[in-house]
This record gives structure tokens, sequence and C-alpha cells, in this order.
């Protein structure tokens, strides 16, 4: 399989709104794309076709901003909090509070899950879905674009 | 001088932006939506920052993501090109609070010229011929028909926050006033948020010619010579081109002063262009002045050897202007055409992949893009793609230039308006100069070129 190849299957499948999950398996490449988050698991032969298809699927825009490490495509399902705003990412209310979450926490649909910071407002980010928190992205009082993966929760 | 700039705009602008602050050594940051994430001022810059998703109000307007983005990246000044922000006197306000230099004129000026009914009282007072019209504007029907009727059909109305082409109606009889004013202050308020209208002059066979100007933060002002638009669509500018056939050296000189004149009577900075519309008694009236750089500057850059970028971003910085009146030179001619991703006739929008692309060189033409083979043009903003300039020792030499460019310019994948400034680069009334702002209506239906009907 091409990177040609590769770019229009990760293309026809995103722009398939009602494909949530889709697996391909072809000639020692197989292609696991889930909506919202995208992995490629590949045998050892296909490492390079992996690392392709991670830069294609960058291109084609429908991964999240920040690649995903090729070995371990996502099996379970997984909900990324992404940023509604360019600013400054701050895990808790102040300087020495404590953090709204850590890895292992349970987090309800609603509650605040960090502080992005602009133009001197603290706009509070409240999770869209509940969830145990997986991964924490963004290193507190580091700059966030638009879009950028903040938290990683696993929903239940 | 600056050290780092932000770019708040997309497209081609936003690459002559950069180009400028590369020229001047500045350090450049790109905003971008992010159906732009592949644009290519974005992979130019030096650092760039995704502000939000593709629709406009809540990326490129969006006053607090451009900010944020600004602070973040420690940027001294923010250069907003033109349309988005350009003409926003609040985002001015809100740059100059926050420390961060707007590349423009004062959000004072902004704000003035931007009520086109106030722009219109300060340039009457500066001493400028406006089209006889309501001093204010008016929604008293009977005040209408009187003023209307003392200007004499027919009559324009104009909504005071439109612009851009957007907001007139044009009334031709005494009969059809009462309707016409009422539905343009409904069309107006739904648009603008602001239903107040005024009536004016309509001039049939008008020309557009529009005098550039530059001005220091310290009193100094220049004017660069005009430019003819009178080529538009529903008030939309296709064709521009430098100089006018209409004008004399003399006729330059004396508009020319009096416009320097008045941007310095009310203390106006940086680039701005008064535009004016000419009877056919070469009587100029002035219609509106634009607070920003616009689409068509290139045409006076290559005329005058001036680059407006460079000085618009100079000037701001705080060094006085780098030339003086005397300095302005003009030379030979100059026409460019404005290349929009649409079906030539039927200005249908044509988003979608550009498969193969082949810009046109050679001497005296250049072409300002931001498109490339392979790029998407994304349906979310305008349908402009590239702007291109032919300029000539005369205007024969700059019409038979754009027409050798126009023909080798490769666009497949999408459709582009080339085959209609083809077809206007080869009309005789065109070649001969002898055009107006009715002359796309009348090349689409020539039944209308003699009488004067709707």
């Amino acid at each position: 399989m091409n990177l040609k190849e590769l770019r229009e299957l990760i293309e026809m499948v995103a722009s398939e709104a009602t494909i949530e999950e889709f697996e391909f398996e072809r000639a020692g490449v197989r292609v696991h794309i889930r909506r919202g988050v995208a992995g490629v698991a590949s045998t050892p032969s296909a490492v390079s076709a992996a690392l392709e298809a991670m830069e294609v699927e960058r291109l084609a825009g429908v991964a999240s901003p920040q690649p995903e490490p090729p070995v371990s495509a996502v099996e379970d399902r997984s909900y990324e909090i992404t940023s509604p705003m360019v600013g400054t990412f701050y895990r808790a209310p102040g300087p020495d509070a404590d953090p709204f979450v850590k890895v292992g926490d349970f987090v309800e649909k609603g509650s605040v899950v960090c502080i992005i910071e602009a133009m001197k407002l603290m706009n509070e980010i409240e999770s869209e879905s509940s969830g145990e928190v997986v991964s924490i992205r963004v290193d507190n009082g580091h700059p966030v674009e638009y879009g950028d993966v903040l938290i990683v929760l696993r929903p239940r | 001088m600056f050290r780092k700039v932000l770019i708040a705009n997309r497209g081609e602008i936003a690459l002559r932006v950069l180009f400028a602050c590369r020229e001047l050594g500045i350090r450049t940051v790109a905003v971008y939506s992010e159906a732009d994430r592949h644009a290519l001022h974005v992979r130019f810059a030096d650092e760039a920052i995704c502000i939000g998703p593709a629709r406009s109000a809540d990326s490129y307007l969006n006053i607090p993501g451009v900010i944020s983005a600004a602070e973040l990246t420690n940027a001294d000044a923010i250069h907003p090109g033109y349309g988005f922000l350009s003409e926003n006197a609040h985002f001015a306000d809100v740059c100059r609070e926050c420390g961060i230099k707007f590349i423009g004129p004062s959000p004072e000026s902004i704000r003035t010229m931007g009520d086109k009914a106030r722009a219109r009282q300060e340039m009457a007072r500066a001493g400028l011929d406006i089209l006889p019209g309501t001093e204010d504007p008016t929604d008293d029907i009977d005040e209408a028909m009187g003023v209307a009727g003392e200007i004499g059909y027919p009559v324009i109305i104009k909504a005071v926050a439109g612009g851009g082409g957007r907001g007139m109606r044009v009334v031709w009889s005494r009969s059809e006033m009462a309707s016409s004013l009422a539905t343009a202050r409904t069309e107006a308020g739904a648009a603008f948020g602001d239903a107040r209208c005024y009536i004016e002059k309509f001039i049939d066979r008008a020309r557009h010619i529009e005098f550039q100007v530059l001005a220091d933060e310290f009193g100094n002002a220049i004017h660069l010579g005009e430019r003819e638009c009178s080529i538009q669509r529903r008030h939309q500018k296709l064709i521009e081109e430098a100089p006018s056939v209409i004008m004399t050296p003399e006729l330059r000189d004396r508009m020319g002063s009096r416009v320097v004149d008045a941007v310095q009577a009310f203390g106006y900075s940086n680039a701005g262009t008064l535009e004016f519309l000419v009877d056919s008694s070469g009587h100029f009236y002035f219609m509106e002045m634009n607070t920003r750089i616009q689409v068509e500057h290139g045409v006076t850059e290559v005329v005058t050897g001036i680059d407006l970028l460079r000085d618009q971003i100079r000037v701001a910085a705080g060094e006085k202007l780098p030339h003086s009146q005397s300095d302005v030179d003009f030379r030979g001619h100059a026409i460019e055409c404005r290349v929009n991703a649409e079906d030539p006739f039927t200005q249908r929008p044509s988003p979608g992949k550009i498969t193969a692309w082949h810009q046109p060189g050679g001497p005296g033409v250049r072409v300002d893009t931001a498109a490339y083979a392979e790029y998407v043009v994304p349906p979310y903003y305008d349908s402009l793609i590239a702007k291109v300039i032919a300029h000539g020792a005369n205007r024969d030499e700059a019409i038979r230039r754009m027409d050798r460019a126009l023909h080798t310019f490769i666009v497949e994948g999408i459709q582009t308006s080339i085959p209609l400034h083809l077809e206007i680069m080869g009309d005789e009334r065109f070649r001969s100069g002898n055009i107006s702002t009715r002359f796309l209506d009348e090349l689409r239906d020539p039944g209308r070129r003699q009488a004067s009907v709707r």
C-alpha cells in the first residue's frame, strides 16, 4: 500500500460520518482508524509504512495534532478533551492549589478539569464526558492552541 | 523596529505581510484556522498558532484568540491585512490597551472613516467635494423624497455601516423611493445591526478612481497616485489599473494635494485609500475612505517602486515617512486581475483541490498568491486565489502582457475567473479605455449599452 492509497483510505473513512471505527489489513500492513483518535499498528517489516501513515494522517488532518506512538494503537475507547481556545494551560485553580485532576481520577461530565488562561481571564474547561483520567498531555503553565489535546479520558 | 509581528489574516495578504517582515528582519507569527493548516503563510512563518475552527467568526475574527496568541508569542505588533479585523476600531483599541502595536491608523481614525456618513462630513469639512446627498442619515421618507428631488434621480440609498459594495440600492424614480428606503433600512438592520441609511446622487457611467495615501505618526503625508477600479461586479472590484486614462499630471497633482491636506487635517497615519466617483465631466466626488492596506495595493507598488507593506511597518514602528512627495515617481502602466476560484460566467464559487498549477512570470508580471499545486481552496473564505499584475511602458503593453500572462496561467481542478479576464482584455472598449462602473453589466448584456436603463 503506497502513501497515496493510504491517504485516500484515511480521507474516505474520515469523510464518512457514520464510520466510528475502521480496520483494514493487507500485505503486512494493518490500518486501524478510530474517529477522534487514529492509530496504526504494523508488522515489524512495515514500520516505515506505519511512520509514513502517521505523516499521512497528519496531512489529512484526521488525527489529533499530536501524533500517536506507532505501537500502541489504542485498543480501548478513549475520549480526548481538546482546547477550545488559545492560551496557557493550568492544572490547578491557583499556584498553591491542588490540581483539578490527576491520572487515575474519575471525572463526571461537566466537571472542571483544567484552566486555560487567555488575556488575563481564567477560563474553566469542563469535560464533556465522564471517565477515568488516562493521561494529561500538556505540562502545567504551557501554551496551548485551539484543538490541542489536553487530557485523555477512558469513558466508563 | 519590531522584533516580532503577528499576522492576523490569511491567504495572499498574509503571505505579503510575511514577505515584508522577512525583508525587515522581523520574526513572524501566523495564526490560522483549522481549515488553513496547510496554508503557505503558516509554513513560512517563524511560529504558527491554530486559533480556531474554520468559521471566521471563531478564528480570524476571534479577538481574544488573536490577542492571546500575540501574548503567548510576545509579538510586539499585529498586522491585520485587509478585511477581517483590519477596520475594526474595537480591535485596534484592544491592541492599544494590551500594549501591542496595531499596524494601521489610530482607532479614532478607523471609527470616523468607518461611519460612512461621518466620513463624508469630515471630508466635506476638509474641502473635498462629496456626492450631493442627505447630510445625515435619514429615516424620514418626506425628507428623503425632498433631498432626492433636489439632487435629481437616480439616487442611491447606502447603509451607513455598509461598505465593500454591500448595503446599496439604486432608486430610479420617485415612485420607488418609499418602498426602496423601507427595504434598504430593513436589510441594513439585519446585515449590519444598524439600519441607518443615507441618500446620495447616483452617477450612471461613473469611473471609480481612488488615491493611495501614506502618512507617518509625525504628521507627514504623501499620496502615491491613483488607481482606477471601474471594472466591478456588484460593487466588487475585478480589475484595477494605474494610472487612470483620464488623469493628467496636473489633475493628479491637484487632487493628490487635496487628498493629502484632507488626511493631514484629521491626523491620519499609516496607509489609506480615498475612493472617488468621477462623472463624465471629470468631477471628483468623495465616496469613502478605507483605513487599511487594500487588495490592489500592488498596482501602486509596481508603478511607483515603493513597498507599501514595508512602509506600513516602518511607520508603525515610529519611523518618519521614508519618502517625500517629490520622491514619488510614476513609471509605465500597470493592470491587476483578481483571479477568483469561481465559475467565470455564473460566479458560482469553485472551492476544492488544485491539481495542477503554474503561475505566469516573465518580464513585467507579478503574481501575488498563496495557492500552489495540491492546495485545497477552502469553501469558508473569499474566493480570491491570485492577483496577476502586469506592468508595461504604456497601457497597450500592460494589456498585452496581461493577456500573455493569463494565457500561460495553468490552474486545474477548480474553475477560475481567468476566462472572464481574458474576455475583458480582448474587449474593444476596455482596450480603448472607455470604461465605467457599468462596464461588466454591459459586457454581459450588450443591449444595455445604449440606453441608460436598469
